[in-house]
């Protein structure tokens, strides 16, 4: 398959970018996204020619590192699954493809395709821990997990923090990725010690690390490999609020 | 999961004080701009219903009229609370809108909207058209500073006749075309807004989500209906 691409290239985060027009040439129909990129990264090596960045790392679609935006798509078209589960197939022969890097102020460009995605990481550390001793597991069966409560954890925890949903999003909003992790680690029973603390302190990083303000538009949930709901936004709004009141109502919020 | 360069600039500072730190924090501004805007929603249902009983005659919409202006304090009460709804709405969306704005500084050169809905991306201009609308209406109606000749106007009981001034009002096809504009725009504004408020003050859940969002898009445009058949009624010469 033969394909005309305009991808964005940017030699560092100082200097401004643009698109520039490459020509992919004989894809095998079963080749991957990255894959393909990597057959003409190839081309541009023998030309001596500065290959293409963009992150990838287990290419299975799990660890969240691919992004791009394909043809407006953040992970292309498709429900369900990430840039590196997206094949060639997909397209038709001669079609034009469009490759942007993820957009949000949080996120700047590192080089071409390669975003800074380390803001999500100070989101974490501001909340999305539990304190359990390690080392000392309690006994499987001594902490029962009503099975409805265990599924939506599971359904929250798949989350793989791609960033994917920040950059669908038309205000760079992060609540559906601190929505699943407040949800994942508030439903269980191991999360309990830091709950009352956790969705305050992770929507006030999210806050200063300049994220916009969600307004309900839901590209977010389109996007999103692991599938995370909406509802989990609802989920995380209604552990702020309760959090907020305890604040105004001086009943101390633990760190 | 990231690739980390420079340590991520904080761009927002919160105050120690925790009410207004939860006015500068996003889900904070948000609830506001829901609790408001639910309010509002109340008031444009209770006009709504207020306004249909023109089409119980003069004499039933005047006596409700009179009514609401013999409530005295209560009336000046619900105008101060209305007031300061729409001022907080305003300011706490512009702000919204700036900071998502800030948030996404470069715009894709290939944009494919997913989910999000032509109401949904354009709140923030149906809402200043409304209370453009708003303004005008209150200076036709209420102080009647446009039309002062409306001052005059008075049924056999001496009581302001409202009938009809709204019905000399709307016999002007270019006001009751701006005027059914503008409810245009407020039903789109609605029909992104009542299924926000849910989801803001965290109520929606995935067993009544589908049920509000067609719920409140369905509310939205019977409420475009109710207020849409008074000035065709009346440019129709059903009502006179
Ligand atoms: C009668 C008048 C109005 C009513 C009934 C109304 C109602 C609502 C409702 C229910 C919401 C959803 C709140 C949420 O997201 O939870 C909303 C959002 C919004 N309103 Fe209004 N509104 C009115 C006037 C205005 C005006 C005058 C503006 C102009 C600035 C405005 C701008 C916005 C914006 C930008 C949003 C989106 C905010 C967000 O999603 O976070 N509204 N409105
Ligand atoms: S919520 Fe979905 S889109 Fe967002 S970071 Fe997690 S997996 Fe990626
Ligand atoms: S490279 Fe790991 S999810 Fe795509």
């Amino acid at each position: 398959m033969n394909f005309k691409l305009k991808i964005w290239r940017q030699p560092n985060q100082k200097t401004a970018g643009e698109f520039h027009d490459y020509a992919a040439s004989n894809i095998p129909a079963e080749a991957s996204f990255l894959e393909m990129l990597d057959i003409v990264n190839e081309g541009l090596a023998e030309g001596n020619e500065d290959p293409i960045a963009f992150d990838s790392d287990c290419r299975e679609g799990i660890c969240g590192m691919c992004s791009l935006v394909i043809n407006g798509i953040p992970h292309g078209p498709g429900k369900a699954k990430t840039t590196c589960q997206l094949y060639m197939r997909r397209f038709q022969d001669g079609d034009t493809i469009w490759i942007e890097p993820f957009r949000a102020a949080p996120f700047p460009v590192v080089k071409d395709l390669v975003v800074d995605r380390s803001a999500f990481d100070r989101i974490i550390e501001s909340g999305g821990y539990i304190t359990a001793r390690t080392g000392s597991a309690p006994e499987a069966n001594s902490v029962p997990i009503g099975k409805p409560i265990a599924d939506l954890a599971m359904e929250a925890a798949a989350c793989i923090g791609c960033g994917a949903c920040v950059a669908a999003c038309p205000n760079s909003s992060a609540m559906l990725f601190v929505g699943a992790k407040v949800s994942h680690l508030g439903l269980l029973p191991q999360g309990q010690p830091e709950r009352k603390s956790r969705a305050h302190n992770m929507v006030r990083a999210m806050d200063e690390l300049g994220f916009g303000n969600c307004t309900n538009h839901y590209e977010c949930e389109a996007v999103c490999p692991a599938e995370i709901n909406r509802t989990f936004i609802s989920r995380l709004n209604r552990e702020y609020r309760k959090a907020a009141v305890r604040e105004a109502v001086a009943v101390t919020v633990d760190e | 999961m990231a690739l980390a360069t420079v340590p991520p600039t904080r761009v927002k500072r919160f105050s120690a004080n925790p009410f207004i730190a939860f006015y500068q924090s996003s889900i904070g501004k948000k609830i506001i701009v829901a609790v408001s805007g639910l309010y509002l929603i109340f008031f444009v249902t209770g006009h709504l219903l207020g306004n249909l009983e023109i089409y119980l005659g003069q004499d039933h919409l005047n006596a409700y009229a009179n009514l609401l202006q013999q409530l005295g304090p209560i009336l000046w009460a619900e105008r101060i609370i209305l007031l300061s709804a729409v001022v907080v709405h305003i300011v706490a969306t512009i702000q919204l809108t700036i900071e998502n704005q800030a948030a996404k500084p470069k715009k894709y050169a290939v944009s494919k909207p997913q989910s999000s809905t032509l109401a949904s991306r354009t709140m923030i201009y149906t809402g200043l058209l409304v209370i453009c609308f708003v303004v005008y209406h209150l200076l036709q109606f209420t102080l009647m500073w446009t039309n002062p000749e409306y001052r005059n106007l008075h049924d056999e009981l001496g009581r302001h006749d409202v009938y009809h001034m709204v019905i000399l009002g709307f016999r002007q096809p270019l006001i009751s075309l701006f005027y059914a504009a503008a409810i245009f725009f407020l039903a789109t504004h609605l029909s992104h807004g009542f299924e926000s408020v849910t989801q803001t003050l965290g109520i929606n859940n995935r067993r009544i989500g589908r049920f509000i969002s067609n719920g409140g898009r369905w509310l939205s445009w019977l409420i475009f209906a109710g207020y849409v058949s008074i000035p065709i009624t009346i440019l129709l010469g059903l009502i006179k």
